[in-house]
C-alpha cells in the first residue's frame, strides 16, 4: 500500500473560510480524528477562480495560482482543498507548469519579483480523496456512531472535481463513485436522479453575469433530486455550497418559492454521522435547515 | 491581430500549448456539445454555433453577444466531444481575447477589485468572523486578507500590476475601485 502523508497544507480559498467556516471546522476535526495534521498556509490568496480569472486573463490567473502553490512548497507539504474551484485552479496550474518549462520560467520571473518560486514539488489533493483513498472506507466505517440508515442522499459532484478527467485523474466523469462510497459508508442510501451530473450553475462567472438564469439551472437540479425522494444533497465544493444553499434564499426572492432542501458538504455529512453536532459543523448557521432524521 | 482562429491559437497556445487549441479545426458541427450543455437548455448560448462562428472569424458578433458569458465552464462538452475538441479551454481563450478588447461587464470587473483590495474574490467581513468563532475557529484565517499579512497581499497586487490586469479592468489605485464608478463604471 502506498504511504500517504499524515500532514497537509490546507488551502482555504475564499468561500470556505469567509462564508461557510463550518466546512473548514468539520474537515479539520475529522482529519484530526484520523491522525491527519492540518497546517495553515500563511498569506494564501484566492486560488484564483478558474472559470472567472481563467476566463478573463489566464496570464494573471496562472501566476496567482503558482504563488499559492509555492507557499505549500516552502512548507514542504502536499495540499488539500475543500472547494472544486480551488482544486480546479491549483491542480490545473500545477499540471500546466510541470508540463511546460517555458511557461514555468515566465511565471517564475513574476514570482521572483517578491522572492518566490514555483518548483513543482507539491501535489494538490481534494479532501474527499484524502478521505476515500488515504484514510479509506474501512477506517471511516469504524467511526460511524450515528448511522444515516433511513436517509436518501442526492450526490452532487460539481464540475471541476471530475473534469477535465485528463487533469483530475478520477476516472470517467460520467460514472463517478467516490462521493457515493462516502455517503454509503454512513449507512445512507445514494439515490440516482435525473440531473445528478449537472452543474450547479454558478461557475465561469455565470452566477455573476446573470444570477436569475444561473438560479434556474439550480432550481431544475434540486427539483430533480426532490422528485425521487431525496432528503438532502451532499457535495464536495464550497462554491457549489454557496450557490445551492444561499441560492435557495435568492431563489425565493426571484421565483417566490423556498425549497429548504438541505445542502451539506461531504465532511459536514460525515461529521454528523461520526457524532459531531449540527453546531460544530456550522449547519445551524446556513440558509437550508437540517431535518430531524439527519440529526438524531 | 490575425483572424480570431489565429489569435486563439497564439494567445491560448502560450498557456495550453498550440495543439490543444488547434483541435478547434476538428469540429464537425455534430452538436453533441450543445446537446449536453446545461446552459444551452436554459439560455440562447449554443456551443456548436460558437465553435463555427470562431472558425469563420465572426469576432465582433461573438464578443458582443452576452451568451459568451453564459458558459459555466462545466467541461461536459469538453469530455464528450467525439473529435477531441478542447471546447471549454477554447471558450476561456475567446473570453480572454474579448476581455482584452474591453468586453467585460462591471460585475465581472468587480471580482478583480475584491482580489486587488483583499486578496480574495469573496472577502471576509465582521458577520462572517462571528460565524468562524461559533465553530471554534480563529476569527480571521491567516490568508492574504489578514491585517498581519499586508506584504502577502502586496505580492498578489504586484502580479496584477505586472500582467496589466489592473489596467484591463480600469482599476484606480487611489480609490481602490474601478475608475469612473460614479459614472456607472463603463469604459
Amino acid at each position: 500500500m502506498t504511504e500517504h502523508p499524515t500532514e497537509y497544507a490546507y488551502f482555504l480559498g475564499c468561500i470556505t473560510p469567509n462564508r461557510y467556516p463550518g466546512i473548514e471546522a468539520a474537515t479539520k476535526k475529522i482529519f484530526k480524528e484520523f491522525g491527519i495534521e492540518t497546517k495553515e498556509m500563511v498569506g494564501a490568496s484566492c486560488c484564483p477562480a478558474p472559470g472567472v480569472f481563467g476566463s478573463f486573463d489566464m496570464h494573471t490567473w496562472l501566476p496567482v495560482a503558482a504563488r499559492n502553490l509555492a507557499i505549500a512548497e516552502e512548507m514542504d507539504l502536499e495540499i488539500y482543498v475543500t472547494c472544486n474551484g480551488c482544486y480546479g485552479s491549483l491542480q490545473e496550474a500545477d499540471h500546466l507548469l510541470k508540463g511546460n518549462p517555458k511557461l514555468k520560467e515566465q511565471t517564475n520571473k513574476i514570482l521572483g519579483e517578491f522572492g518566490r518560486e514555483f518548483k513543482g514539488t507539491t501535489k494538490v489533493n481534494h479532501s474527499i480523496v484524502v478521505l476515500h483513498d488515504f484514510i479509506g472506507l474501512d477506517k471511516l466505517k469504524e467511526r460511524i456512531t450515528k448511522p444515516m440508515n433511513d436517509v436518501n442522499v442526492a450526490v452532487h459532484y460539481g464540475c471541476h472535481f471530475l473534469k477535465p478527467r485528463e487533469v483530475r485523474g478520477h476516472g470517467s466523469s460520467e460514472t463517478p463513485y467516490i462521493l457515493e462510497d462516502l455517503v454509503k459508508v454512513t449507512g445512507a442510501k445514494d439515490v440516482d436522479y435525473k440531473d445528478k451530473l449537472m452543474c450547479c450553475g454558478a461557475g465561469g462567472g455565470n452566477r455573476t453575469a446573470d444570477s436569475v438564469q444561473s438560479l434556474e439551472w439550480m432550481r431544475q437540479k434540486l427539483v430533480s433530486a426532490m422528485e425521487v425522494g431525496c432528503d438532502c444533497m451532499v457535495h464536495p465544493c464550497a462554491f457549489c455550497h454557496l450557490q445551492l444553499d444561499r441560492g435557495q434564499a435568492e431563489m425565493e426572492k426571484a421565483f417566490g418559492v423556498f425549497f429548504n432542501f438541505p445542502i451539506l458538504f461531504a465532511t459536514q455529512f460525515l461529521g454528523l454521522a461520526m457524532g459531531l453536532s449540527e453546531k460544530e459543523v456550522g449547519l445551524d448557521a446556513q440558509t437550508t435547515k437540517m431535518p430531524e432524521k439527519l440529526l438524531k | 491581430m490575425g483572424t480570431l482562429y489565429e489569435d486563439i491559437i497564439d494567445y491560448g497556445g502560450e498557456v495550453f500549448g498550440k495543439e490543444h487549441l488547434e483541435t478547434l479545426r476538428e469540429c464537425v458541427q455534430c452538436g453533441k456539445c450543445t446537446g449536453g450543455c446545461p446552459s444551452g437548455r436554459n439560455t440562447a448560448f449554443r456551443t456548436r454555433k460558437l465553435m463555427q462562428m470562431a472558425l469563420v472569424d465572426m469576432r465582433e458578433e461573438i464578443f458582443n453577444a452576452p451568451e459568451l458569458w453564459f458558459c459555466s465552464t462545466c467541461y461536459t462538452c469538453y469530455e464528450r466531444c467525439p473529435k477531441g475538441v478542447k471546447v471549454t479551454d477554447i471558450i476561456r481563450t475567446i473570453r480572454n481575447l474579448a476581455a482584452k478588447e474591453g468586453h467585460m461587464s462591471v460585475p465581472h470587473r468587480m471580482i478583480g477589485v475584491y482580489v486587488l483590495k483583499t486578496g480574495h474574490a469573496v472577502p471576509i467581513g465582521p458577520a462572517q468572523m462571528e460565524l468562524r468563532e461559533a465553530v471554534g475557529l480563529e476569527s480571521q484565517p491567516p490568508t492574504a486578507q489578514h491585517p498581519q499579512n499586508k506584504e502577502q497581499l502586496e505580492q498578489v497586487q504586484t502580479i496584477f500590476k505586472t500582467t496589466g490586469y489592473d489596467a484591463m479592468i480600469d482599476f484606480d489605485w487611489d480609490t481602490m475601485n474601478l475608475k469612473g464608478m460614479d459614472k456607472g463604471g463603463k469604459k
